[in-house]
């Protein structure tokens, strides 16, 4: 089984909320002090389901993504958790490119490399959390999409796909080759290995160039985006909390019934 | 392109909360816009609920026969809503962010070509810019993003269950009723669903709860959740739990709330041992009174509450469930 998986480099989205902060201008997230970029959890967890492919079924994993030289880091990661070859889109007029633009560019590289079985993606991507990118490359190359993939696997001739709904979980059947957008209930991803890592480290990492793999020009970077951002603001979720602290659980209960009860909410 | 079409939701002979929260947004644009509110259900027998719809202020109801909705298939619900829209040409789509919204929202937009913006809590038209203003949570909610937009491309937007209070009946405007058939090539069918399964059967629903008790990371295990259990039986709550829980495989998978999971609104909403991640925050901040209970007095979670017992859950549960126990007798 040939399995490509996109990925995308992210600011780290396990910060503490303390710790997020915006740019004066109010249009950017700026980058916490010390604390590097990673691949995006729900990609990494699209890279451990193709492992765990991998193993039963043999194959070969193909990592993919769009971005600067430092985007390979994210790669690099992927490599060193197992996966095999890894590809950089890198173009300067990539950049600033929205979901669509994005979808464009993984489509007309995708449609590059002649063989594969399957191509998985994240759900969303933990920054701006809008979970298009794999939907719309699906309906770009017209292959069967099966999106939030909690597990996956190729029998008789079908790829079974266990999907996540809010109240329990539907099975697909789907053709191959197919995308599948992975959801976190897959679980954990592996740790890369030592012996990965050092593996990794000797890989070298092909770049594509927009010419290369033959974008529309007009399609992509942020000329094409849709939307104008206007501006991120920080929601105020704040409340004035009435902290019982120090006291007996018996005493501390007791006061919150009382005050639960004064609130109208018991 | 003209009017807003809403794609509904019908559940039980009802159509569902969120789809009352779209008909509240759908009604705000189309007076500003000056554009006719078209509310669209698919499945079978789906009568009583498009009844229901029509009595909310739209102005067109469309029912497109089909299998009960729950079972529907994904790709023939977007082969059907792109029918619909090709037909009708709204210009602005409104879904709800749900199983079927998620889902069927990026890939409608790509066969329509249309613009798309996922889980929306906020759309209105501004009439200075004659742009449509966008807000969605960003960077797992951390921050918001607010996006503007001209409106001379269709427009595909799912909004997040409960950005919006559902809309009210309105004697004074009764929408009228069509029923429309939709064809399409099975070929546009590419995969099978095999079965469906809902896992969270028993209990009180979660966006249906009026008490919520929500288990976190702190609680450690699932000998803990015995007493989040407990507690929520004393009070007639539903249980809740946040990311850790469930990728921990402490409890149901089905029952977190969050970005990614259920979006609820109770009266009372507990959080024990929950550290105050925004992910979850986004999930439950619409709640009337949040109530935190952590061993941590710095946790976040105490910024986000009403009311707050810094304390060892094990400690604080137990004396909790005696006190709403007496209370009851």
């Amino acid at each position: 089984m040939n399995i490509i998986v996109c990925i995308k480099q992210i600011q780290d989205p396990e910060i503490p909320a303390s710790k997020f902060r915006l740019g004066a201008d109010g249009k950017k997230v700026i980058p916490p002090e010390g604390i590097p970029p990673v691949i995006n959890p729900y990609d990494e967890q699209a890279v451990e389901l193709a492992l765990r492919i991998k193993e039963k079924r043999g194959g070969q994993i193909t990592i993919l993504t769009i971005g600067e030289e430092g985007a390979s880091r994210a790669v690099k990661h992927a490599l060193a958790m197992g996966a095999d070859e890894g590809i950089l889109l890198q173009d300067l007029t990539f950049e600033g490119s929205d979901s669509l633009a994005t979808a464009h560019i993984l489509t007309r590289a995708i449609q590059k490399i002649e063989e594969f079985d399957l191509i998985l993606c994240g759900r969303q991507a933990a920054d701006w959390d809008e979970g298009l990118v794999g939907s719309i490359l699906a309906e770009n190359l017209e292959l069967p999409l099966v999106t939030l993939a909690e597990s996956a696997d190729f029998i008789e001739d079908r790829w079974r796909v266990k999907r996540v709904i809010l109240d329990g979980y539907q099975i697909f059947a789907a053709p191959s080759p197919a995308v599948l957008t992975v959801s976190h209930e897959l679980g954990p991803p592996r740790l890369p290995s030592g012996w990965g890592i050092i593996t990794a480290s000797k890989k070298e990492i092909p770049v594509w160039d927009a010419k290369f793999i033959g974008t529309e020009p007009t399609q992509i970077g942020a000329d094409a985006s849709r939307k104008k951002l206007i501006k991120l603001f920080i929601p105020q979720r704040e409340r004035k909390c009435d902290k019982i602290e120090g006291e007996k659980p018996e005493d501390a209960t007791s006061r919150l019934v009382e005050k639960l009860r004064t609130a109208g909410v018991l | 392109m003209k009017g807003i079409l809403i794609c509904g939701e019908p559940k039980e002979k009802k159509i569902t909360s969120v789809s009352k929260e779209l008909i509240t947004t759908g009604k705000g644009l189309s007076s500003v816009l000056d554009q006719s509110l078209d509310f669209l259900l698919i499945g079978e027998k789906c009568e009583n609920a498009a009844i229901e719809a029509a009595n909310l202020g739209v102005d067109r109801v469309l029912t497109v026969q089909g299998p009960g909705s729950s079972d529907l298939h994904p790709e023939r619900l977007v082969a059907i809503l792109a029918q619909v829209c090709k037909q009708n040409d709204p210009m602005v789509i409104l879904l709800g962010q749900t199983d079927m919204g998620r889902d069927v929202a990026p890939r409608l937009a790509a066969k329509l070509g249309a613009n798309v913006c996922m889980d929306c809590v906020d759309l209105v038209f501004d009439e200075s810019s004659k742009e449509l203003i966008l807000t969605k949570p960003v960077y797992g909610g951390n921050a918001m993003a607010q996006w503007a937009l001209k409106n001379h491309r269709q427009l595909v937007v799912t909004m997040r269950p409960r950005s919006e209070k559902p809309a009210e009946p309105d004697p004074s405007h009764k929408g009228r009723m069509e029923s429309i058939s939709i064809e399409f090539e099975e070929t546009q069918i590419r995969t099978q669903l095999m079965e469906t399964t809902c896992t969270e059967g028993k209990g009180i629903k979660l966006e249906e709860a009026k008490v919520i008790v929500a288990g976190g990371g702190g609680i450690g295990g699932s000998e803990g959740f015995g007493l989040i259990q407990e507690l929520a039986v004393v009070l007639g709550a539903a249980v809740g739990i946040t990311r850790v829980p469930s990728d921990e495989n402490w409890m149901p998978k089905s029952l977190e709330i969050g970005q990614t999971g259920h979006m609820v609104s109770p009266n009372l909403y507990i959080a024990v041992g929950i550290s105050g991640a925004p992910q979850h925050l986004s999930g439950c901040s619409h709640s009337k009174i949040i109530v935190a209970i952590n061993k941590d007095p710095e946790a976040s979670i105490f910024g986000m509450a009403d009311f707050g017992i810094v304390g060892d859950y094990r400690e604080v549960l137990p004396a909790l469930i005696e006190k709403l126990k007496a209370l009851k007798e």
